[in-house]
């Protein structure tokens, strides 16, 4: 191998290089780039002394005192937190690590779904509510695609030991027709302005794409980074209890229409 | 780790809820390492503190999109980041329009009282070779744009990937790969000389 440029060896100083093995052996034979390794190092270290001042224990307390007059009052929502129907169906302790990601997602999600009807007919409440039941199925399903194929990225890995590339060509194929379908739900979901389900669709859209961009036989570095991207955004988390959720509702018995609303909203009140 | 992500959740979830005082133990959780990061990046302690207030008042009126965030944590210190840069880009052009020899010393940096504590009893010339060196590092920090100090900072001091710096930068992550590497390669033009000379008085003893 030629010398590793300067950028090459700080990012390798970094930890950022594809093929570190091969920088690493590199280095193990030159003792000119082992030498400048070490300046760079050594000017890494030198930073790293720099004291920062200690703020002291109570440090916080006194940013809470000082930004605590500023902080707007905020609008209790009617699906207060450790009640309304999602801390019915998650356990406790899954539903805590959900949190945030979770309830904001699918109440939007579903609650701007239901509250939008108005007292339709009862003929027109029959076909509404098939027609939302079709969607919520397509879209589950859609999700449950979507998993599996980032699952499936995330077990992914060389077929032997000499193996350097993996192939990920279905992964990739399966991303460019999900996308497609993607960008139709989000689409749908945006007309119906549930802005929840817009988001979760939108980041989906952004890790299919990076799978559908990659090439089809990925180095497992660059896998690692596909892998990363796809942690960063905590999207198969979040695709994941989405999922579940649409899936539930599409296995749940008809909603019965009462004159002033649904009964499943009545249920979603705390 | 994962039984304070697990409680910054609900403290998210209860603030969301309209519970404000839940905000509390978030800020209390996380502003000393909000602190250090904004302190890297400013160089001084009036700016850091009001980086720190800034980001936590963001983070309260911008809860509802953080539903779709992985860890709080990281996501403040992404907010103080950010505003650090605006404030950095800003103290700057103050400072351009500023005259010259507006602040005492001979650098024109501000002392911390707290960097200037040595890490053990020093020799004079320890003492003079320490803070030489710190004079220095400042000063190639603040020759850095705000962008670069951020990237350098949030990657070699808060072990950010490059994507978050991405994110907190605006740009792609090339171009905040390439901000990261420009950075070190300006701080090292900048000092190595010194820690070269310092590692020489080292070698030969006359350091302790």
């Amino acid at each position: 191998m030629k010398h590793p440029n300067e950028e090459e060896l700080i990012a390798y100083h970094g930890g950022e290089v594809l093929r570190r093995d091969v920088v690493a052996n590199h280095l193990t034979d030159c003792p000119e780039c082992r030498a400048e390794l070490e300046r760079i190092d050594a000017v890494l270290a030198a930073l790293g002394t720099m004291p920062v001042p200690e703020p002291g224990d109570d440090y916080g307390q006194r940013v809470w005192q000082q930004i605590a007059p500023r902080l707007p009052e905020r609008r209790a929502r009617w699906w207060s937190f450790g009640g309304g129907f999602t801390a019915g169906w998650l356990p406790p302790r899954r539903w805590a690590a959900v949190g945030a990601i979770a309830a904001v997602v699918m109440v939007a999600f579903l609650a701007g779904r239901l509250t939008k009807r108005v007292t339709p007919e009862p003929g027109v409440a029959d076909a509404s509510n098939v027609r939302e039941r079709v969607l919520i199925m397509a879209v589950g399903e859609h999700l449950g695609r979507s998993e599996m194929v980032l699952v499936e990225l995330g077990n992914a890995g060389p077929a032997n030991a000499k193996q350097k590339e993996v192939n990920i060509s279905s992964e990739r194929h399966r991303a460019e027709d999900l996308l497609e379908e993607n960008r139709l739900y989000r689409q749908t979901a945006l007309e119906q302005g549930d802005t929840g389900l817009v988001n979760v669709l939108d980041e989906l859209e952004r890790v299919l794409l990076d799978v559908a961009h990659s090439p089809r036989e990925v180095t497992t570095a660059q896998l690692e980074n596909i892998r990363e991207r796809i942690d960063s955004r905590g999207i198969l988390f979040k695709v994941r209890v989405v999922g579940e959720e649409l899936q539930q509702r599409a296995e749940s018995p008809a909603p019965v229409v009462k004159q002033n609303g649904s009964p499943k909203l009545e249920r979603n009140k705390t | 780790m994962e039984a304070t992500g697990h409680s910054d959740a609900i403290a998210v979830e209860r603030t969301l809820a309209g519970d404000r005082d839940a905000f509390r133990v978030l800020v209390e959780r996380h502003s000393r390492n909000v602190f250090r990061l904004a302190y890297r990046m400013t160089g001084n302690q009036h700016d850091a503190e009001e980086v720190v207030q800034e980001a936590f008042l963001r983070a309260y009126q911008k809860l509802s999109q953080f539903a779709a965030r992985a860890n709080f944590g990281t996501w403040v210190y992404r907010i103080a980041a950010n505003y650090a840069i605006d404030r950095m880009r800003q103290r700057k052009s103050e400072d351009a329009q500023r005259e010259p020899a507006g602040r005492p010393g001979d650098d024109g940096i501000e002392r911390d009282p707290a960097s200037l504590v040595p890490d053990a009893a020093p020799s004079p010339e320890r003492l003079a070779q320490s803070e030489q060196l710190a004079v220095h590092m400042r000063r190639a920090l603040d020759e850095l744009t705000p962008a670069e100090r951020t990237a350098f900072v949030m990657r070699h001091w808060g072990g950010s990937g490059i994507e978050e710096i991405a994110d907190a930068l605006k740009s792609s992550t090339s171009a905040a790969k390439n901000t990261v590497f420009r950075s070190v390669q300006k701080l090292r033009r900048s000092l190595e000389p010194f820690v070269e000379r310092r590692g020489q008085a080292k070698a030969m003893g006359t350091e302790l």
